[in-house]
């Protein structure tokens, strides 16, 4: 899997952000990972606690909101959010059309964290 | 807890990985190299379909090849055996190319002067998924053995490629894999991806891949 070189990624803009801000220590981490992403968050924290040894963000919680998985119609262009386990067996809310373009889900973004 | 401040960080967690991709593409746009990256599960036959596109093209297209492995350079020897440019990059563990490990490889394939360089990504339908590696053109294997329910499992993969290999199609007679019932879950995911049914081991469906090939090869050249 890969949550070394995501969480390698998360820790450098962290620690970036917590220099910039002159902090002393980073209590937590604010981020939104999209649905379809198979990351559990279980497992980045630890992978997070493990590379943040030692660092100002040693300890620090990671605070993950799942964002939704969209989808465009095809045919008329409604876009409507699915679930995964929907994703082989797609229908449109307005047209009933069952094709589709992904249009978000896979997204990783840190939108914010909390430093003393 | 005294004295603890919110800040604001509003970055993109991949956004390195996606620069670096944007600027392989645009620097082998300038060179007219097409980057075509190529993913499937392992054992569904990336390697028998690189050998067979490379004899396709023998003669009309300069092609190198990438190669990622997590340990092993037995893919390279094979494509090099043919007097094919091939480069092995070893992943060390990790399970998807990103678009350093990819500048690596082009590097290495500079002074070739190519037309197209095949990317044989880690055999995985996971993490390669959600890594940019620069390349023009994604395309995917799904060997019949491994399932119909494959797009269920790792829509992502499905959704983000130009084209789809269902490879080992001579074993369709010996299988329960539902054809019909697997387009229809790819395309819902992806209706403009390319279908094609092929045997690496039967030549079957080659063809029709090397024609979409020339075809894209011809457009990248004339920046369409």
């Amino acid at each position: 899997m890969h949550e070394l070189p995501i969480i390698e990624s998360i820790l450098n803009i962290v620690l970036k952000h917590a220099q910039t801000n002159n902090a002393r220590k980073v209590i937590s981490v604010h981020m939104e990972i999209g649905k379809l992403s198979e990351l559990e968050d279980d497992w980045l924290q630890r992978y997070f606690d493990y590379l943040s040894k030692g660092t100002i963000a040693e300890g620090a919680k990671l605070k993950i909101e799942r964002t939704p998985i969209m989808m465009q119609c095809d045919a008329c262009s409604v876009s409507y959010e699915v679930e995964m386990s929907q994703m082989g067996n797609l229908l449109c809310p307005a047209c009933g059309t069952n094709r589709g373009k992904l249009l978000s889900g896979k997204n990783y973004y840190i939108k914010s964290m909390e430093v003393q | 807890m005294a004295g603890v401040r919110l800040i604001d960080v509003k970055e993109e967690i991949l956004a390195d990985n996606t620069k670096q991709a944007a600027a392989i593409r645009e620097d082998l746009r300038r060179k007219k190299t097409m980057l075509v990256n190529l993913m499937s599960s392992p054992g569904s036959g990336k390697t028998s379909l690189i050998l067979r596109t490379l004899d396709a093209l023998k003669g009309s297209i300069k092609t190198g090849v990438i190669e990622a492995d997590i340990e092993s350079t037995v893919d390279a020897e094979k494509v090099a055996a043919r007097g094919i440019p091939a480069i092995q990059l070893r992943t060390g563990g990790f399970c998807h190319l990103d678009a350093t490990m990819v500048t690596q490889g082009l590097n290495a394939l500079t002074e070739h002067d190519l037309d197209l360089i095949i990317i044989e990504n880690v055999g995985n339908l996971v993490c390669p998924a959600e890594f940019d590696t620069g390349a023009h053109k994604n395309v995917m294997i799904l060997s019949v053995p491994e399932g119909d329910d494959k797009p269920l499992k790792y829509p992502l993969m499905f959704s983000i490629c130009d084209l789809l290999f269902i490879n080992k199609v001579d074993y369709l007679a010996l299988s329960d894999f539902d054809m019909s019932a697997l387009r229809q879950r790819v395309l819902s995911l992806n209706p403009r991806i390319v279908i094609l049914e092929v045997s690496c081991k039967t030549g079957e469906g080659i063809e029709a891949w090397i024609s979409w090939l020339k075809g894209e090869i011809d457009a990248f050249r004339q920046n369409k």
